[in-house]
């Protein structure tokens, strides 16, 4: 589902924030990424939404290069993926069940079946009761379920989360949490950036550990269960010294 | 398809809802652009008009022989056959002066003074039709007939009407110019309306673009609010040159009917309406696209 193989990030000025960075992420999988802050892990998810272009190397998303991706095509890969940005990115001049119907305006859904899919994805973040106040009435939690509820009402079958439960206290961060468990439930391939280093192993997730750029390793725990017994042997491909360079 | 026309649909609605929130400062800007179009269309109109009066007054180049007043029958006749005869000649036509007097009445309104003459003014003449109409030909052709007997005078009717179809031309370049400078006026208007349009909903383009918006998504409205805007002020400026004739005509019919006559600004036909309307709507799309574009390209270089 998402490739990288040797991919590097490197800033004008120098700065390399990413270093030789190989892993395979396959379908279904829910995968964290933990770090310091500036360890990478927001590069690496704008990498995977071609927010950024990689320096060298490559990063397949559902079969697509990214690095040699055009423009035009650059839409139509990111309506397959779900956002969710740690400044949740809300429009503050539309009510909560606009800012989720945009999604869905931009495909050229038919209004009716938009509107009732808004309402499912508000519904699934328990924010349906809030559909008309505007974003900026809803607390920070709130604010970060309507990003989740826009990420997820186009149904997209990549959900990426860039410090989800950033500012959040801990039963915030739980509603969360469960949240995106249930979408992986149902299949959805999941990367959740975080710098909470316990967060993967809590949900019995793999996670891949940056440092500085560079990939440490990614730790598989022993209570992954999952349907998907591909993953192993995925995981077994890249071992730790993967992050050499 | 059914697709493709909801969005069109939608993004002109949302267009329409943009320009009812801020009437006052959409209704300065439709005004100016009205203002910006107005000049040269009204340039246009007063030209067509000038232009039309022109060919009522002269059709082709003529030649006109006057003769002798009180110039015998067989005199008339001999006139006539010179005339055939010469190779530049086309076709005569025999004006008696009852008829010219009828026709002088006629068309100049002066029907009053000619009615108190007591004896007709005017002499007997040919109208002469060359076969070629150029300067040189009618020149020639004038001097050679001003010499004939019983030839009282020869008039080239062509002469003002060549200074006037070069004062036109004169006319009609500056119309050019004219419509050129303000249509770029035009343009800078909506590029600019549009670009303040852009910065404030600069997160909306931004976050359209992450969740997967095209970029003709993201110019869609604007483009259509382009259109709108240049269409409005089109209109605007039809309304503007409509009344101003409205109120010109009423000055000129006074001032016609003091010489019996009926002299009245025309204004412009439906299609040159519409062509200008047409061509403004056309102006602000190009203002907004350019705007736009602009915009989007300034993004993704980045």
């Amino acid at each position: 589902m998402i490739s990288f193989n040797q991919v590097c990030k490197r800033y004008p000025g120098g700065y390399e924030a990413l270093k030789n960075i190989s892993f395979d992420i396959t379908e279904g999988e829910m995968v964290f990424v933990t770090g310091h802050s500036g360890a990478g892990k927001s590069t690496l998810l704008n990498l995977i939404a071609a927010i950024e272009r990689p320096t060298s190397g490559s990063v397949i998303v559902k079969g697509q290069n990214i690095s040699t991706l055009k423009g035009g095509a650059l839409p139509y890969l990111r309506r397959n993926l779900g956002l969710v940005f740690q400044d949740h990115k809300l429009l503050f001049d539309r009510s909560v069940f606009d800012n989720v119907m945009l999604p869905l305006d931009i495909c050229g859904f038919d209004h009716r079946e938009s509107a009732s899919r808004a309402r499912a994805a508000l519904d699934k973040v328990g924010l349906l009761p809030r559909e008309k106040t505007t974003p900026i009435a809803l607390s920070g939690g709130e604010q970060q379920r309507l990003c989740i509820a826009r990420a997820i009402v186009n149904r997209p079958s990549i959900l990426l989360a860039d410090e989800p439960t950033g500012n959040l206290d801990a039963e915030y961060a739980n509603d969360i949490m469960d949240i995106f468990k249930s979408f992986h439930q149902v299949g959805v391939t999941l990367l959740i950036a975080t710098h909470e280093t316990g967060a993967g192993a809590l949900l019995g997730a793999r996670t891949l550990i940056l440092k500085q750029g560079e990939l440490q390793s990614t730790d598989e725990t022993t209570s992954h269960s999952t349907k998907l017994s591909n993953i192993d042997s995925q995981v077994a491909a890249y071992p730790a010294g993967s992050g050499q360079t | 398809m059914m697709n493709w026309l909801t969005q069109h649909l939608r993004a002109l609605l949302f267009s329409l809802r943009r320009l009812l929130a801020t009437p006052v400062a959409n209704l300065l800007n439709v005004l100016v652009i009205g203002l910006a179009l107005s000049l040269p269309m009204g340039l246009y109109v007063l030209l067509q008009n000038v232009q039309s009066l022109a060919d009522r007054a002269v059709g082709t180049p003529q030649l006109s022989v006057f003769m002798n007043m009180g110039v015998g029958k067989d005199d008339i006749a001999r006139i006539g056959r010179q005339l055939k005869q010469s190779e530049a000649v086309d076709h005569i036509e025999f004006v008696p002066r009852e008829q010219a007097l009828e026709q002088l009445k006629r068309s100049t309104g002066l029907a009053d003074v000619i009615g108190g003459l007591t004896q007709n003014p005017l002499p007997d003449a040919y109208v002469v039709y060359p076969k070629r109409t150029d300067a040189q030909t009618l020149e020639t052709l004038r001097d050679e007939v001003r010499k004939w007997q019983k030839v009282e005078h020869v008039q080239l009717d062509a002469a003002w009407a060549h200074k006037l179809e070069s004062l036109l031309k004169f006319g009609r370049a500056a119309l050019l110019i004219l419509a050129v400078l303000l249509s770029i006026a035009l343009v800078a208007v909506t590029f600019n309306t549009i670009r303040l349009q852009i910065l404030t909903r600069r997160d909306e383009i931004e976050i359209s673009r992450l969740i997967g918006a095209t970029n003709g998504f993201i110019r869609r409205p604007f483009l259509y609010f382009g259109l709108l805007q240049g269409l409005l002020g089109g209109i605007a400026a039809w309304l503007i040159i409509s009344l101003s004739l409205h109120l010109l005509n009423v000055g000129l019919i006074e001032l016609a009917q003091l010489y019996a006559s009926n002299l009245a600004l025309f204004a412009p036909s439906a299609g040159d309406g519409l062509a200008l309307l047409l061509f403004s709507a056309c102006l602000g799309w190009l203002g907004a696209w350019l705007s736009v574009v602009q915009h989007l390209w300034r993004i993704e270089s980045k």
